[in-house]
């Protein structure tokens, strides 16, 4: 199956037009000289997302995990309009949009950030930062602007009273209460929330995932949420997104990702978290061996197959594209062993799975 | 008391009413109040809390290297029997490497940024056991080698830079363990890492420890990580240890409301609960810390005596221990989750 069939299919199993989706879209940044990028023999551009397929329906929560440098935050920055794509289109609501959006287009997907101390103006109030944005996108009328205001604090679990507070005087679960609050003045239709309890500690964070997770709900917001932590994925999200290297290489309702993972990459994702169940580690080998390749060296063919412990010599040829299996329309996995026979069982061989591979 | 050398006890480590307080602007922060434990030697000890718990005070204070406006105020930290407080600054630093060492979360900055990393694993060799050169470089490679460096040859004269997060982690573990030393004292060292690197960072350390004996004091605020690599936890709050147990029984059958609710709010990876169930309110401030026992004001069991009297670990069976007055309730909380999770 093609990309483009791929893509037909994810919309036939919606049932309806997506609300936001990408097309083959890619990002890249210059890094250092031509020059100096030949010498070394690697590439000029960092294609930080490389030819990315990616829909949302209305009204779920999907989740873009994986490590460090897999492109996913730069990814959610392009479908937020605060990255420009090389390639590529994303649709929002039915249209394609432009390069630049019209504040109204801006409007409808907000972001929330990681650090609540350094993504809030520390020299405003907080009913300073949500009138500015109430009065230039129009809001509600003037005389409605602060009876808004402290509506939109009560929906985050803050005091009409704390309008007149500077972020200094919050803690860090509070200052992401904030941050959200601000994200949700413009009535977005599509919130994309990248890492936001990464910052916080463990008993604020449930605060915080029990606060979108309600949001969802009342609002009926659309959540892009951002995490590198499969247990926040697994009890906020209905369909997880893996991305290695700039790309999606499986994507499935979260029950499926956590029950028969299909992509090698996404089953040492999970093998790899700690359990608080499982006591001291054993003498196997590691989940996946070895660090990512740079995305300024992009393998050839799969890019997942210099840590694949399933690599075969068809996998350094073939880039695999992320398509459904026979039986599992809404399971998408980019490997060519994804859905062969008996493919959801070949685990990783441990024994020939060491750490300089 | 006091006397330089002791019996060789069944501890490498013992920490007895420790007290560190640090000058702030805002007055006297009590950031380890009272704190008393025993690492086995060859066992892992977990210390876990969320920022502002003292566990990292507590870390520092064993290797003295706490900052300036800090300072131990009281207790006694034997390592092999020896005070570390009734001992000068220089025998200190003599202990450091062969006895102790340390690893720390962000390695970047642990490491030198301008000398080669084979000549950083090498110094400690050459410095404490007395090496030639040469020896201690072969020694620095032969653990570049265990740590899996690839290429350990041509890794040698690379810049801390050249290394990943990962690598670097690797470095800072072939440091820690140059010098043979007795116990390696962890501070979050996994924090910083994606999960794949920090499973195989993980494996590494535990595996290397086993093999040469080593004991280990880990600090992290990562639940699940500790129950990886340790046998014993004990988690603080507010300065204080508040539970004191095996991983096992402590992380899945609490004694402490503090523990039941960290494990209630952190979503756990195996089972998904209809909605986490956070603490309510904030940490306390160590300036001026609550009567009591110092979790009372967040606490849903609290009663009026957790006001006023004062809560040390109490023993309960199992050789593990409670600072709570009333942990039944934690007890019939966590039986009541058992019955309809």
């Amino acid at each position: 199956m093609n990309t483009v069939n791929a893509v037909n299919a994810m919309t036939d199993v919606a049932g309806a037009e997506p609300l936001l989706s990408a097309r083959e879209v890619s990002v890249s940044f210059p890094v250092g000289s031509r020059v100096g990028a030949r010498m070394r023999r690697e590439e000029h551009l960092l294609r930080a997302v490389d030819g990315v397929d990616l829909e949302m329906r209305r009204g779920e929560a999907l989740a873009l995990v994986g490590e460090s440098g897999s492109g996913k935050s730069t990814l959610a920055q392009a479908l937020a309009g605060l990255q420009p794509t090389d390639r590529g289109e994303i649709r929002f609501d039915g249209r394609v949009l432009p390069a630049s959006r019209s504040r109204a287009d801006r409007r409808r997907i907000q972001m929330v950030f990681q650090d609540p101390y350094s993504s809030l103006n520390p020299r405003m109030t907080v009913g300073g930062m949500l009138r500015e944005l109430l009065r230039v996108h129009h809001v509600v009328p003037a005389n409605r602007v602060a009876t808004f205001s402290a509506e939109l604090l009560a929906l985050v679990g803050l005091s009409e009273a704390d309008l007149s507070a500077y972020p200094r005087q919050f803690s860090g679960g509070q200052r992401q209460r904030v941050a959200i609050a601000r994200a949700l003045a413009l009535r977005p239709d599509v919130l994309v929330a990248d890492e936001p309890v990464s910052a916080l500690d463990v008993s604020v964070q449930a605060t915080i995932l029990n606060l979108l997770s309600n949001l969802r709900d009342e609002l009926g917001l659309t959540l892009l949420l951002i995490s590198h932590n499969l247990a926040v994925v697994r009890h906020l999200c209905d369909r997880v997104a893996v991305m290695y290297l700039g790309r999606i290489v499986e994507v499935a309702p979260t029950e499926q990702i956590f029950s028969t993972p299909r992509h090698p990459y996404t089953r040492g994702l999970l093998a790899a978290i700690p359990r608080m169940t499982e006591g001291a580690v054993d003498d196997s080998g590691p989940a996946i061996a070895g660090d990512p390749p740079s995305p300024l060296r992009i393998p050839a063919g799969c890019r997942f197959r210099t840590r694949c412990p399933i690599a075969q010599p068809r996998c350094e040829t073939e880039d695999p594209v992320l398509a459904a299996g026979h039986d599992h329309a809404k399971h998408f996995a980019a490997c060519h062993f994804a859905f062969s026979s008996g493919a959801g069982a070949p685990r990783p061989d441990r024994s020939e799975n060491e750490q300089n591979a | 008391m006091g006397t330089a050398t002791g019996p060789a006890s069944a501890s490498i480590l013992e920490v007895r009413d420790l007290y560190v307080r640090i000058a702030s602007r805002r007055g006297i922060v009590r950031a380890v109040d009272g704190v008393s434990f025993d690492v086995p030697r060859g066992g892992a000890l977990g210390l876990v809390g969320e920022s502002g718990s003292g566990k990292s005070m507590t870390l520092r204070a064993i290797l003295g290297v706490l900052p300036a406006e800090a300072q131990v105020t009281s207790g006694e930290i034997r390592l092999d029997g020896v005070d570390l407080r009734q001992l000068r600054g220089s025998d200190i630093n003599r202990l450091r490497g062969p006895k102790m060492a340390m690893i720390f979360q962000e390695p970047m900055s642990a490491l030198n940024p301008v000398m080669r990393v084979g000549w950083q694993i090498a110094e400690g060799p050459q410095v404490h056991l007395g090496l030639s050169r040469g020896r201690a470089s072969e020694r620095a490679l032969d653990l570049m080698r265990r740590v899996g460096i690839p290429d350990p040859e041509r890794r040698f004269r690379a810049y801390p830079h050249e290394f990943s997060g990962g690598m670097r982690q690797r470095v800072m573990i072939a440091m820690a363990l140059s010098c043979d030393p007795e116990i390696i004292l962890c501070d979050e060292p996994t924090t910083a890492l994606d999960v794949t690197i920090q499973d195989q960072i993980l494996r590494l350390l535990t595996q290397l420890c086993r093999e040469s004996g080593v004991s280990l004091v880990f600090v992290t605020h990562d639940l699940p990580v500790v129950a990886q690599v340790c046998h014993d936890v004990a988690v603080m709050y507010g300065g204080q240890i508040v539970e004191r147990g095996e991983v096992r029984d402590v992380l899945l059958d609490p004694r402490h409301p503090y523990t039941l609710g960290l494990v209630r709010s952190a979503p756990d990876f195996e089972y998904v609960r209809e909605s986490l169930v956070p603490i309510p309110g904030s940490p306390p401030s160590l300036v001026s810390p609550p009567s009591g026992c110092r979790f009372h004001p967040r606490c849903a069991f609290a009663e009026d005596d957790c006001r006023t009297s004062e809560t040390p670990l109490r023993p309960l069976p199992g050789g593990r221990s409670t600072a709570c007055l009333h942990y039944e309730r934690t007890l019939e909380a966590v039986e009541a989750d058992r019955a309809c999770p």
